[in-house]
């Protein structure tokens, strides 16, 4: 963590490196962007027919509709991690959630009682985030092992409500999450968009200054009479609520329940946002770039698998992938420095 | 004035994290006692404490590496050790194949592979500057898929039977030989934080790099050196785990990542860095594995054991995990 302050100089020469520096610090998601376009762009390469009519729409659909519930998760994470926080609990409350849905929405009820399950659910979402912020920030608790300890009691609900996979989603909720599409943009992509400019208007009010406070360097937050434990109880809330909206789509997407559909997607959510140039020690970071970090790691799974690799050697390249691009600003830091 | 410094004097009654958890050991224990299937006499009793201490002295090493990094600070986690427990498990039942005089060699070349591991982590996470709980993620990845690569799922071997005999059956007086093991590695480990030149830097750079540094401390080299000696201390625990379950698997390891986790942080350790002990740890394993055994004998279901286990972790760190709060 080393800033230098500068003072402005006196002639105004305009300096590259400068300029590139600067614009690297307020644009967290530089490096996740050039990954991003680095990636998509050998995906498009392998695809042999992806600029023919209408396969780009079936791609775009395809993928953003399985990427989305880690998309999702993604950004209430970087909430979390934004205020100096850690969630380790938000997949297993996609488990719950995915669970509860599979085993109440039927196509025997009316449409209006579904509703009434999906709005409970994000409810639940609401209440299970301000348990782990009360936990963390109200009471002080160390969020990692916090998070991990209360994963257990929603992943343990998960297993006691629905035992082994099972649940029957009707086809029409499901298809209209799974296939509308408006003008070849799919619904999961003008979803990530909505977030995105709500995101962008809260950011430079109140709330979005607060938040990068609390982060940035809490006693200082706090004595400029910022209520540091509502900021923070409020991000874990956030994220609740973005597990609920996940536990939706992955409901939608797979059309069943299962206790463990979440597990894996928490590492990889943090992941997501990390290699979206989030900081896990909070105060500076993007909801762009951890949307790019989900998209780059769903990416690099494609192409693992579009490359037609032994399935033994998929694990192993997946992670020194990851790997790498985590590694590549460091490393390029460290050839600078030995000029 | 001299009742004023009687009053300031007179400290608020308080306990220290390990000492607290080997009390709530104890007690946790003892109410074991009164279950339908607990003990009902003092021999069974002392046999149930014997095998509750063996079953958390694995826990303990593994999470000693783990005590080392959290100390070390700046967000210092090693996510890596239930891999390198894996690797290490494999690497002995394949290479020892239940020769004894291979034992000490493997054991090298164990703690070697480890030490390897942690060394990259260190790397990546001194001069890369990659958060260490994505370095370390993603380098148990890497482990992991080296060994399905290498073993394609197939692993065969045996453990050697001098190591049977030391760790897994009892040495004197009916008491396991992993006990003395366990309490040498405990001074051992004391004495690496408490004694040594390594330890103190460890903490100093625990509490605050920038002083670390500023006072003479090359902290990158402490943070290498850090990673790799968890790494060797992970593979460690993995060659003493496969000579107690004598038996392998490719995801043997993972079960203890954050049970070890959970064991430093009850321990008194700050997961944010520079506070700590192994002794702390010691009895934070103890703790953990009481807990899962109390669930196991309850013979409850996994979902019921899951949201108890999560509820209990939870009351213990509102006991006395605090943090300490902004106000001054």
């Amino acid at each position: 963590m080393r800033q230098t302050t500068r003072l402005p100089s006196m002639d105004f020469k305009f300096d590259l490196r400068e300029w590139w520096r600067n614009f690297n610090r307020k644009n967290t998601y530089v490096l996740s962007l050039v990954i991003f376009i680095v990636t998509t762009v050998a995906y498009l390469m392998l695809q042999p027919n992806a600029f023919e009519e209408g396969v780009l729409s079936r791609l775009l659909t395809s993928n953003f509709r399985t990427w989305l519930p880690v998309i999702l998760l993604a950004i209430g994470q970087t909430f979390v991690m934004l205020s100096g926080g850690l969630d380790l609990a938000s997949g297993s409350m996609v488990s719950l959630f995915n669970v509860i849905m599979a085993i109440s929405i039927t196509s025997n009820e009316e449409p209006w009682f579904n509703l009434v399950i999906v709005l409970g659910v994000v409810g639940l979402g609401l209440i299970g985030g301000f348990f782990n912020g009360f936990l963390t920030a109200y009471m002080g608790l160390q969020p990692m092992i916090t998070t991990f300890a209360t994963s257990f009691v929603y992943s343990g609900l998960a297993l006691l409500i629905l035992p082994d996979p099972w649940g029957k989603i009707p086809r029409e909720y499901s298809s209209v999450y799974r296939i509308t599409t408006w003008f070849g943009i799919p619904l999961s992509l003008f979803i990530i968009a909505f977030i995105l400019i709500i995101w962008a208007v809260i950011k430079n009010r109140r709330y979005g200054h607060f938040l990068f406070a609390v982060g940035g360097k809490v006693d200082a937050a706090y004595y400029t009479g910022i209520r540091v434990t509502r900021i923070k109880i409020s991000t874990y809330m956030i994220s609740g609520f973005f597990s609920s909206l996940a536990a939706i789509s992955y409901t939608l997407l797979t059309g069943s329940g299962s206790a463990t559909s979440g597990a894996e997607m928490t590492l990889t959510s943090i992941t997501a946002a990390i290699l979206g140039g989030t900081s896990m020690a909070g105060g500076s970071g993007s909801l762009i770039g951890s949307v790019f970090g989900a998209i780059i790691l769903g990416t690099i799974k494609n192409l693992i698998s579009l490359s037609k690799m032994d399935s033994w050697y998929r694990l192993l390249v997946n992670a020194t992938v990851i790997i790498m691009a985590l590694a590549s600003p460091g490393i390029i830091n460290l050839f600078r420095r030995k000029k | 004035m001299s009742e004023n410094i009687q009053s300031s004097e007179k400290k608020k009654f308080t306990l220290s994290p390990p000492v607290t958890a080997l009390l709530l050991a104890l007690l946790l224990f003892l109410a074991s006692g009164f279950l339908p299937n607990g003990f009902n006499s003092l021999d069974t009793a002392i046999n149930q404490a014997f095998n509750i201490i063996r079953l958390s002295s694995f826990l303990a090493l593994i999470a000693a590496g783990q005590t080392l990094v959290i100390i070390s600070g700046g967000e210092g986690i090693d996510l890596s050790a239930g891999a390198i427990v894996t690797i290490a498990v494999l690497v002995t039942y394949k290479f020892i194949n239940g020769d004894n005089s291979m034992v000490l060699p493997v054991l090298f070349l164990v703690i070697a592979c480890g030490a390897a591991v942690g060394l990259i982590n260190g790397l990546g996470i001194a001069y890369l500057k990659i958060p260490p709980f994505v370095m370390t993620l993603g380098m148990a990845g890497v482990v992991t898929g080296a060994l399905l690569v290498v073993t394609r799922g197939l692993y065969d071997g045996k453990v050697a039977p001098i190591m049977t005999n030391v760790i897994a059956r009892d040495l004197v007086w009916g008491i396991p030989g992993m006990l003395f093991l366990w309490i040498i590695f405990g001074v051992l480990m004391t004495i690496l934080l408490e004694r040594t030149r390594y330890g103190k830097q460890l903490f100093a750079i625990g509490v605050n790099r920038l002083t670390a540094r500023l006072s003479g401390v090359r902290v990158d080299l402490v943070v290498v050196a850090t990673y790799s000696i968890a790494g060797a201390l992970a593979a460690f625990s993995g060659f003493i785990l496969v000579g107690w379950t004598q038996n392998a698997g490719l995801l043997v390891g993972n079960q203890y990542l954050f049970p070890s986790i959970a064991a430093v942080a009850i321990g008194g350790t700050l997961l944010s860095g520079g506070k700590g002990s192994y002794f702390g740890t010691m009895a934070g394993a103890i703790v953990i594995q009481l807990i899962t055994s109390l669930l196991t004998t309850m013979q409850l279901p996994e979902a019921i054991q899951q949201m108890v286990y999560g509820l209990i972790l939870i009351a213990l760190l509102i006991a006395y995990g605090r943090e300490k709060g902004i106000r001054l």
